[in-house]
């Protein structure tokens, strides 16, 4: 029994949050939403160097073949720095769905050339960033299609570019488990994200408590402040063992219930951080050329992407047989 | 990462779980904080100690198994799961013999380890005194020299000393040298309930069972013999293992997984009828299977040679609101009836009140997250 990350993976997030602490990802996240991909393209690819992109797709067809522990490390890592785009979809989902159909873009997918998108009604109805990927899915149940992109949806999040799908071409018809494994693994990825934007939150609001001065001293020394940012602390300390638990049940009888306690505990956690880091900064943090709001925006999304709380903590209690 | 165990955990494991299975009393004791249910305890302690299972950590020579921390919460997991009685000794085995594994003379540990193991002598704390609760190093109670008798003599008044009526002895803190600060000048003592000098006044909880009691000492002789560490040193001996758990004395998750399935079962029955309280079970659930992973991160971390350091106030601050919702939601479950008296639930809700106050308010468990852990700023006066 060793429950936590090994010196190699501790090292893969190591190199990940260098590279993406170096770049200016919030410049990226922002040229993104106003539809300039150029920097956030660029990421994409270096992200694909480090091995990101093929975490999935199987060693044999050009991937890593990792575990679901270290997508959790790298999707942690993504949700901290703020990248943009289809990540999930492309990183997690798209390997799932196309393994039995279209083996040739495994190796494409992990070498971060192809983007894939896709659609998953109900709990994902919109295809993310569609306007740049060079493969929009619709997967309806177990039909899985091509599709075509209607017109651009706002999300809350700025960086996050959604659009209505339209089924076109018939791929395949997939077996139950794999679409379920499809979603546990981007309900995973996820929460992973949350995570990571959670403790990203929680730190810029613990360096602003630090610095920011009122009264006469720093703000960090009020025992209101420091409670609320004590009990975040608490909060993301304790998702982050149910998301790696359920990286190690992932694919088991009992990966549905894990991804699930796992998604509820970390968009609770991530939610809590956002809305204390908020109140942290005033009003500073309140407006859209602070980079906070990035983030807020960022973790109000994902806490009902890939299945809101209520579906997840649905299947929860479906899985402990007493829904 | 995994979490996976071998074989031989596992078969330390099943043989607790067939131990347990084979003579766990059925049936519910009478409350722990009673006199009758303090018996009843000590009863089962010698009943685990016969077949060593009261300090599985603990080496042989003193009743143990020389268990691994695996094995040792893997037991705990078995033994929540059978239903198996919250200990009347657990305030000794956790909190005292940790420190007298690491700062007791041999002799100490000959004379006291055994008699703690076996359940003939139960120990109370008595640290907190009628002006001195968070802010524990003001405590003034006062030990003197007694040169002629090679001693101390206490004095002055300590209080919420959890079943110190029943129990045999006590540790607590006192001020030794009236001249040195707060934190220095005290000493750490040992010293047996029914000594001369000392009375004691049992205090009802809000459950009505006395589980507190008053101490007040009027020149009790505590010999040489009794002071654990050195004398002046108390507040670091007491402190030493206060923060490094050791794993000895990690909250077992068992606890609240057992209640949690029960909340489960509970759900099973009534939920139908209350389909609005499904969010909180679930919850309650999902916050008993953090706490037992987490736990595991945890053993993980101090297999490696870490230290839980200010973590465990992270930790405490998780079960005691893990521990308070789990019965919130249970109560509500059970609706009009969950206010009868001889409803379990209703002392298990009663109880668990108390956890966001004992061992250190939640408040000032944040202050140390903050403070410690964040690297926040200390504020004003106090800690
Ligand atoms: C069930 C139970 C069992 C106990 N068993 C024992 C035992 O066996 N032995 C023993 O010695 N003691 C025991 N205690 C006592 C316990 O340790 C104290 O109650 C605790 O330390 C708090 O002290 P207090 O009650 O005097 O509260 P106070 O210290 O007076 O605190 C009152 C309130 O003020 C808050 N407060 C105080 N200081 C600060 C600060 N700096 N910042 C923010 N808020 C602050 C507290 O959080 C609390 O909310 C027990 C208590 C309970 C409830």
């Amino acid at each position: 029994m060793k429950f936590a990350l090994n010196d190699e993976q501790r090292d893969f997030a190591k190199s990940l949050d260098d590279l993406l602490g170096a770049a200016d990802v919030p410049a990226a996240a922002r040229a993104w939403g106003e539809g300039d991909h150029a920097a956030g393209r660029k990421l994409w690819t270096r992200l694909a160097d480090l091995g990101v992109h093929g975490l999935c797709v199987p060693e044999d067809a050009g991937g890593l073949g990792a575990t679901p522990v270290d997508v959790v490390v790298a999707f942690e890592q993504l949700g901290r720095h703020l990248v943009p785009g289809p990540h999930v979809e492309s990183i997690v989902v798209a390997p799932v769905v196309l393994a039995a159909v279209d083996p040739g873009a495994l190796e494409r997918l992990a070498s971060g050339e192809l983007v894939v998108t896709l659609a998953a009604p109900p709990h994902t109805p919109y295809a993310l960033d569609a306007d740049i990927a060079d493969l929009v899915l619709l997967l309806d149940g177990g039909t899985l299609c091509t599709a075509t992109a209607g017109a651009l949806h706002r999300s809350v999040d700025t960086a996050r570019r959604l659009f209505p799908v339209t089924a076109a071409e018939h791929l395949a018809t997939l077996p139950e488990d794999t679409v379920a494994a499809a979603f546990d693994a981007a309900a995973l990825a996820c929460s992973a994200q949350l995570l990571g934007a959670g403790e990203r939150l929680l730190a810029e609001a613990v360096e602003y408590a630090k610095t920011r001065r009122q009264f006469g001293r720093a703000i960090g020394e009020f025992q209101a402040l420091k409670h609320a940012l004590a009990d975040v602390r608490v909060g993301l300390d304790f998702a982050r063992p149910l998301l790696y638990g359920a990286a190690l049940s992932l694919g088991s009888a009992d990966s549905a219930r894990d991804t699930s306690a796992a998604k509820v505990a970390a968009a609770d956690a991530a939610y809590r951080a956002a809305r204390t880091a908020l109140q942290v900064h005033g009003a500073i943090g309140y407006t859209l050329e602070h980079d906070l709001g990035l983030w807020i925006t960022k973790v109000r999304a994902l806490v009902s992407a890939w299945g809101t709380p209520s579906v997840h903590r649905t299947r929860v209690l479906a899985a402990l047989g007493t829904a | 990462m995994n979490l996976d165990f071998t074989e031989g955990e596992l078969a330390f494991r099943d043989e607790a779980r067939e131990w347990l299975r084979e003579h766990v009393p059925a049936g519910p004791m009478p409350p722990l904080d009673t006199a009758e249910g303090f018996a009843a305890r000590r009863e089962w302690e010698a009943t685990l100690a016969a077949a060593r299972w009261s300090v599985v950590a603990w080496p042989e020579k003193y009743h143990g198994r020389d268990a691994s921390m695996v094995e040792w919460v893997l037991f705990e997991e078995e033994y929540y799961r059978s239903g198996a009685p919250v200990r009347a000794a657990q305030n000794g085995i956790s909190l005292l013999a940790p420190i007298i594994f690491e700062h007791g003379t041999p002799e100490q540990q000959d004379r006291y380890l055994p008699a703690m193991a076996d359940g003939t002598e139960i120990w109370a704390q008595a640290w907190s005194e009628p002006e001195a609760g968070s802010d524990l190093a003001s405590i003034r109670s006062t030990a003197t020299r007694d040169e002629a008798r090679g001693g101390w003599l206490l004095n002055g008044q300590k209080t919420w000393s959890s079943r110190a009526a029943f129990a045999d002895r006590a540790f607590g803190l006192f001020r030794s040298d009236p001249t040195a600060e707060r934190h220095r000048g005290l000493t750490y003592f040992l010293f047996p309930l029914d000594a001369e000098g000392l009375s004691i006044r049992p205090i009802a909880q809000l459950d009505g069972h006395p589980g507190f009691a008053e101490l007040f000492f009027d020149d009790v002789f505590v010999p040489d013999a009794d002071v654990l560490g050195a004398p002046g040193d108390g507040w670091r001996v007491a402190m030493s293992t206060a923060g490094n758990e050791r794993g000895l004395s990690l909250r077992s998750p068992g606890r609240f997984c057992a209640a949690a399935d029960r909340l489960l079962a509970l759900w099973r029955e009534r939920g139908a009828g209350h389909p609005h309280l499904r969010d909180r079970v679930v919850d309650a659930w999902l916050a008993a299977q953090a706490y037992r992973l987490y736990t595991w991160g945890t053993v993980t971390r101090l297999a490696a040679g870490g230290d839980v350091g200010a973590h465990g106030s992270v930790n405490k601050l998780f079960w005691s609101q893990l521990d308070v919702g789990l019965h919130e939601v249970a109560l509500d479950l059970l609706g009009p009836e969950s206010e009868l008296r001889d409803e379990p639930w209703l002392d298990g809700y009663l109880f668990s009140l108390s956890g966001p106050i004992y061992a250190g308010t939640n408040e000032i468990q944040r202050n140390i997250v903050a403070e410690r852990l964040l690297g926040l700023p200390k504020g004003g006066r106090g800690r």
